[in-house]
């Protein structure tokens, strides 16, 4: 029988494999030099959880500050390089890489029965471009920071400030670099590598949409690095390209800098997409309702995610017939999102739904996200976005998605494959509880941005009218309790890596061939190539063979 | 490549298999496959890249068409052409080098990279005369540029007027122009310095004999930098009409 078959082993007398890929070699060089796909999912890990607190620092200085209306913590330069730098890491440091670089790298190879990535040096490259990237930005940090925020708008970015744009500009290029290799590492894998009996309608969801995050990693991020080159030398020997002065164009600027960044929207958002499927999958004991439908969207929210990006631009001066099609095109990305929403929801109907951590957090990025996406519509739509944009409205929209959905997603996912990555249960109880404050620090801190939003409080301001105050003060509580949520996690986490119950190879009697293998896995994932003879999420079979499969 | 042979290796675990097959893949043919398919990936990106310049040339050249006019006129079109079939050499004697590795004739495929460089050198060569010009006649956007030439244009050597004047705000515009040459030719010029450091490193290899040791040969490096350096062809077939050649016809 070959390695790919459902199985169920015994929970109570589970012991952590005696070779491993944490302890096959040990010592630091080991994993500097390390090829495993896995070993550098941990290194990610840890370097993204590092940016993550550095960011989130910035973020309770910022609500710190918004906590009375007028200014008393800091001046407004100082306010501007805090948002700037907590937007920056965030986004680049953060959100781009975190499902993909961490989860993605641990479970894409297992997940199509292979032995590694297809490219295991340029998988450590991009991990070293990824520190490189953030050693410059921290840099620029240290030695002043910067206050463009995080678009670099020209001709702000290029005439009009003396901070450090060309370091931190480096420093996002080298991260676009770490980004796209990355997506290269994942097309081919799954392109090339899958086992047999794999096909392309087997796969996990988390597999599809990582393959689409990805084609966008490829086709976005170079975009970007050039938009990046062009600042740079616009700021370094004036070349005029986006000096208006000169005859260059701003709006350029805007085109080529949305292009990629809209489309990073869908790179941050769609593999915690994934990491939701495979949860409310196995937590409801049921096959994906409308498996294809979801795959495809995921691909249709790539492709429709590259056609919408002038819905930032509705009021900074493009042709109101452009804006018109662009406004269209936003809400149709709306369709392949409900799809996903819908589908999950019909999975839950008539599911054994049980509440573990990670299904908590799952139902937690459902709510969140179905609001900030449908607030997105709001926003795609031309006549409301000139009344909302550059309102606290934006901010909560967007954190919304990306905290409320892409972390909610990556926090579930850590908690789900906690024990497949360390051989070792987080425990369920205290786990709980985090989910919940997260959940409940989320909708107090944003939530009362819509309010102050849509009544016009602008973003970007370090002080704002005394009657946004009570809505603020909510906010800043919320953050706190926020703050809470997401230190605990990390403090338990760690806990379990020495104390955690001993997890076995599949301790949520899941399908995916990843829990086939041993908890933590082999360096080379399998003792033989699986040969995968059952559709993805075939819990049916499992729950009418359960007595065969244990063992 | 004997896809045969390579089932039969998967199928029976003592078998030997080449040095040069990496142990997550099953077989050469799926590791030159994933390679080359890589290597299609990563052209993509580097269209995308030079596709954000190509974006910016489009709309320039649009709004201050006479600037890119009298600009262009302002380069070599003998050096552009030169360079052109230089350059065309240059990927001849690359995909000949391919075929080399390929049929494991060691000492062609070192030559054939030599060979290769050689033009890619010389490339680079001309592009520095033609550099050195825009330097001389103060062209270079930002750091030395002058409109002089195009508010007040002189005969050339013939005694024939190339262009028209240009009224001072339009003559401005030239130095978008010369920032796109710069820029695109630069960034190409970038590309051909890494794919020289990368032949010198493949010449190398290729002297040791590691991608010629019998069969199956180790193609791929080979094979995917071919495609690396005729996409760098390939953007220059694109910059030199787009560059050189914008409208050629004499002022009535």
């Amino acid at each position: 029988m070959s390695t790919g078959a459902l199985h169920l082993p015994d929970q109570a007398t589970a012991r952590i494999p005696k070779v491993n890929y944490l302890n096959k070699e040990l010592g630091i060089k080991s994993w500097l030099l390390t090829g495993d796909h896995k070993r550098i999912a941990m290194l990610y890990l840890v370097s993204i959880t590092f940016f993550f607190f550095i960011g989130g620092a910035f973020a309770s200085l910022i609500r710190l500050e918004l906590l009375t209306p007028q200014p008393d913590l800091m001046a407004s330069d100082t306010y501007n390089k805090m948002f700037t730098m907590h937007g920056v890491i965030m986004i680049f440091l953060f959100l781009v890489p975190s499902v993909p670089a961490t989860i993605g790298n641990f479970l894409i190879p297992i997940m199509v029965g292979a032995k590694d990535l297809a490219f295991p040096k340029v998988n450590l490259l991009s991990w070293y471009l990824y520190v490189f990237a953030g050693i410059f930005i921290l840099a620029s940090m240290i030695l002043g920071g910067v206050d463009t925020g995080w678009t670099f708008t020209t001709p702000l970015s290029t005439h009009y400030l003396n901070t450090h744009v060309i370091t931190t500009g480096l420093g996002i290029f080298i991260a676009g670099f770490s980004s796209i290799f990355t997506g290269l590492n994942f097309i081919v894998t799954i392109h090339r590598m899958r086992a047999p009996g794999m096909t392309w309608f087997r796969l996990p969801l988390f597999c599809w949409s990582n393959y689409a995050a990805s084609i966008l990693m490829v086709l976005g991020t170079p975009v970007l690095a050039i938009t990046l080159v062009l600042v740079i030398l616009e700021r370094t020997i004036g070349i005029g390209v986006f000096d208006p002065a000169k005859g260059g164009d701003p709006l350029l600027f805007q085109h080529l800098f949305w292009f990629y960044s809209h489309p990073a929207v869908y790179i941050m958002i769609l593999p915690g997409m994934g990491v939701i499927s495979e949860v409310i999958s196995t937590f409801s004991r049921k096959r994906v309702f409308g498996y294809t439908a979801v795959a495809f969207s995921s691909v249709a929210i790539a492709v429709f995610g590259f056609f919408v990006w002038a819905h930032h631009m509705f009021i900074m001066g493009i042709s109101n017939y452009s804006a018109l099609v662009f406004s269209l095109l936003t809400m149709l990305v709306a369709v392949p999102s409900a799809i996903k929403i819908f589908n999950w929801a019909f999975t839950l109907y008539k599911g054994s739904i049980t509440f573990e951590t990670p299904m908590l957090y799952a139902f937690g990025f459902m709510g969140l996200f179905t609001i900030g996406g449908l607030t997105g519509v709001f926003l795609g739509s031309m006549g409301m976005d000139i009344h909302l944009t550059e309102t606290y409205f934006i901010v909560a929209h967007f954190h919304f998605v990306m905290v409320g959905g892409m972390l909610m997603a990556f926090l579930s996912g850590i908690h789900f494959w906690w024990p497949k990555m360390t051989g070792r249960m987080y425990p369920e109880g205290i786990s709980k509880l985090a989910a919940l404050t997260t959940f409940i620090g989320f909708i107090l801190t944003f939530f009362p941005q819509f309010v102050v939003g849509y009544n016009g409080m602008p973003r970007r301001y370090h002080a704002y009218p005394p009657e946004f105050q009570v809505l603020n003060v909510l906010s800043t509580a919320g953050a706190s309790v926020l703050g809470v949520g997401y230190l605990l996690p990390m403090l338990y986490l760690a806990w379990s890596l020495k104390y955690g119950k001993i997890a076995g190879p599949n301790p949520w009697e899941a399908t995916g061939l990843e829990w086939q293998i041993q908890s933590p896995p082999l360096t080379e994932n399998f003792v033989v190539t699986p040969i995968v003879d059952h559709e993805a999420y075939d819990y049916e079979y499992m729950e009418a063979h359960k007595e065969q499969l244990v063992g | 490549m004997d896809s045969h042979a390579a089932v039969a290796h998967s199928e029976a675990p003592g078998h030997e298999h080449p040095a040069f097959l990496r142990h997550h893949f099953e077989t050469v043919a799926q590791q030159r496959e994933s390679a080359s398919f890589g290597m299609w990936l990563f052209l993509l990106t580097e269209i995308m890249f030079f596709g954000g310049l190509f974006m910016a040339y489009l709309i320039f050249r649009n709004w201050f068409n006479p600037a890119f006019v009298a600009g262009s006129h302002q380069l070599s079109v003998p050096l552009g052409t030169l360079n052109t079939a230089i350059l065309i050499t240059s990927g001849f004697f690359m995909a000949l080098a391919v075929h080399a590795a390929e049929v494991g004739r060691r000492s062609a495929l070192v030559w054939y990279l030599i060979l290769t460089s050689i033009f890619g050198i010389a490339f680079l060569g001309v592009k520095y005369i033609e550099y050195s010009e825009k330097w001389h006649d103060s062209h270079v956007p930002g750091i030395k540029f002058s409109i002089a030439d195009f508010v007040h244009p002189q005969p050339d050597k013939a005694g024939k007027m190339r262009d028209k004047p240009l009224p001072v705000d339009m003559a401005e515009k030239t130095e978008i122009y010369f920032f796109l040459y710069f820029a695109m030719t630069g960034m190409h010029a970038v590309h051909m310095i890494i794919g020289l450091g990368l032949l010198a490193w493949l010449i190398l290899r290729a002297h040791r004999g590691e991608f010629t040791s019998g069969a199956p040969n180790y193609v791929a490096p080979i094979e995917n930098f071919g495609l690396y350096w005729h996409f760098v062809d390939i953007v220059w077939i694109f910059l030199f009409p787009l560059l050189y050649l914008i409208n050629l016809h004499p002022i009535s």
